[in-house]
């Protein structure tokens, strides 16, 4: 007879899978209150280690081409394939969905990151502009990334709603400090292992799982963030506070759709700033 | 305490070595597992606003870049000065450490605030040039109204036995550093120990500086690929203890290069409480020769008072 090797579900900071700083972990139990797995519980060292990790990958990603950056995004959706079984069965234990619809969950995945990925060359035809102005000059409008994304997942949704989370932050060039669902965890988790090994450099996404009530104002109040994305929050207001006296882009809850939508433009670029330059054209 | 009577004879290169390499044989395993357990210690709350603080107050402001203009160093002096613009209870640092042909910009620049004027001097940082250009160097630092000179030793003399030598550049140096009116330079010596090669040689050296009437030993230029570490500071703060028990002459320690983060200082500061003691936890006695660091410090310092992460956004460059 042999023992299980059970796994340790570890958080993933700048491209590593590091213990929760504070040492402490929490019970995940599946749809029938079974305890499935032990997972590092983050503590707001872990927040300030992510943002660090975040800030340091940030102009290397964003410098990336969006030709590259696609690349990126389209070996993630195939190496995120090629593990179906392993989110299946996450997903279908945690959730309590039947095969069948853990199956649909993980395809809605991989097409949401599939369609993020063609947009990484495209936004700028789309959402920029060449404007009309009175005088020799070209005035032509852009779209940067905002920077450090802060974000937490949808609580509600094992895999596909945290997908549709990061994906949209990173596609520009951002990099994104991401809480995960507190009880739906595992996939996420696993989702950095598929990041970790698919040419994503490290420190662009960077997934802490525990409580969002003990993150939140300490990820949102991080004076080195630059946008954060509260879906997954409970007390958006207070937050949506903090996040003024640094002047954060804020995405508030509800927003978006993280389920049943591969995605939406207007969420990739509320993460972006519009750069407007004036070119003297001559005659 | 005279040099002779320390070393019990006449000063020759024979005597000097005899009695430096006398002394005790560094444990290297031993140094750097305690410097190790050292910093495993966890300071919190108000010992962590307190070292904080402290560290600022050690700090030398240092900018050695052969890129320096009268521009740049103006702005170091007046970060010093203000190195929080939000909260003038902040501490400021001891010393701006410049070399020498800036020394009359910090000066003017610092105008009547109590921040000293540190001058790096003696052909810095190789030490390579003949003994009345170094001279020549100290004096000129020392006249533009430097508070402290920091020097570096000949390391091929040293390394190449000729102990004597050393010592009496040394000497000279502190000479030059006299004022016809006025209180002398301070003068810091600085080892260069990422080039002495060993733990025997970084205590000898230290032993040597000493005898030569340093005020302060230091570590490094800061332009080696190892600077100050851990270990080494703890052995020089063990030297700067013996020799006190010895002489009773009370010697500082300066650590430089490499000291980035407010994490580290602290660690550097519980070494010198449980080395050296507490009498060492003083500006007088203890120095971090550091460049990058007080942003550091800055940022650590207003996440405990504002319980909110600051970015380097929020800290001047310089």
């Amino acid at each position: 007879m042999r023992l299980d090797v059970k796994k340790t579900y570890k958080l993933f900071i700048a491209g590593k899978f590091p213990r929760s700083e504070s040492g402490r972990s929490y019970q995940v139990k599946d749809s029938k209150a079974n305890h499935v797995a032990n997972v590092a519980l983050a503590s707001r060292k872990d927040v300030r280690d992510a943002v660090q990790a975040a800030r340091a990958a940030q102009p290397g990603w964003a410098g990336a081409s969006a030709y590259n950056r696609g690349q990126v995004l389209y070996r993630i959706a195939e190496m995120l394939e090629g593990r179906r079984e392993q989110f299946v069965s996450e997903i279908s234990s945690l959730t309590g969905k039947t095969q069948k619809q853990a199956d649909a969950e993980v395809s809605a995945a991989i097409d949401s990151w599939v369609w993020h990925a063609g947009w990484t060359d495209k936004i700028d035809s789309v959402a920029g502009s060449m404007n009309p102005v009175a005088g020799p000059y070209f005035n032509i409008s852009t779209n940067q990334p905002t920077g450090v994304v802060g974000a937490f997942a949808p609580q509600g949704s094992a895999l596909v709603g945290f997908v549709n989370t990061i994906a949209p932050a990173i596609v520009s060039g951002n990099t994104v400090v991401v809480v995960t669902s507190e009880h739906l965890s595992l996939p996420a988790l696993t989702l950095g292992e598929v990041l970790a090994t698919s040419d994503l450099p490290g420190g662009v996404v960077n997934i802490l799982s525990g409580k969002e009530a003990e993150l939140s104002s300490w990820l949102v109040g991080h004076m080195d963030v630059n946008a954060v994305d509260l879906e997954g929050t409970s007390n958006p207001t207070e937050l949506e506070i903090s996040a003024a006296n640094t002047v954060k882009r804020v995405i508030r809850p509800g927003t978006y759709l993280r389920e049943g939508s591969k995605g939406n433009l207007q969420h990739i670029l509320d993460l972006m700033e519009v750069k407007t330059v004036w070119h003297p054209k001559g005659h | 305490m005279q040099a002779e009577e320390i070393v019990g004879s006449r000063l020759t290169n024979q005597s000097l070595s005899r009695w430096l390499h006398s002394l005790p044989g560094v444990d290297k395993v031993g140094l750097e597992a305690r410097a190790a357990s050292l910093a495993t210690r966890s300071i919190k709350t108000t010992s962590k606003v307190w070292g904080l603080d402290m560290a600022i107050k050690m700090m030398d402001l240092t900018t050695l870049e052969g890129m320096d203009t009268p521009q740049r160093v103006r702005s170091l002096c007046q970060k010093a000065m203000t190195p929080d613009m939000d909260d003038p209870e902040c501490p400021t640092p001891a010393a701006i450490c410049v070399y020498g042909d800036m020394v009359p910009h910090a000066k003017a620049a610092l105008g009547k605030s109590k921040i000293y004027v540190a001058a790096v001097a003696t052909a810095f940082p190789s030490g390579r040039a003949s003994m009345k250009v170094k001279l020549q160097d100290t004096k000129d630092a020392v006249a533009f109204g430097a508070d402290e000179i920091d020097m570096v030793i000949d390391r091929g003399a040293f390394l190449s036995g000729n102990y004597l030598e050393v010592f009496k550049q040394i000497q000279a140096v502190k000479q030059a550093c006299q004022r016809p009116k006025g209180k002398p330079a301070h003068l810091k010596v600085i080892l260069e120990t990422g080039e002495l090669q060993t733990y025997d040689n970084i205590r000898r050296a230290s032993y040597l500086a000493m005898l030569a009437g340093a005020d302060f030993i230091k570590t490094s230029t800061g332009k080696v690929t190892v600077n100050a570490t851990l270990p080494i500071t703890l052995l020089m703060l063990e030297a700067v203890r013996d020799w006190f028990d010895q002489t009773g002459e009370l010697i500082g320690v300066k650590p430089a290069g490499g000291i980035r983060t407010a994490k580290d200082a602290l660690k550097y500061l519980v070494v010198v409480k449980e080395t050296a003691g507490e009498r060492w936890l003083t500006p007088e006695l203890f120095r971090f020769g550091a460049s990058s660091l007080l942003n550091d410090v800055l940022m650590q310092r207003k996440k405990l008072l504002t319980k909110t992460y600051l970015g380097p956004d929020y800290v001047s460059v310089d």
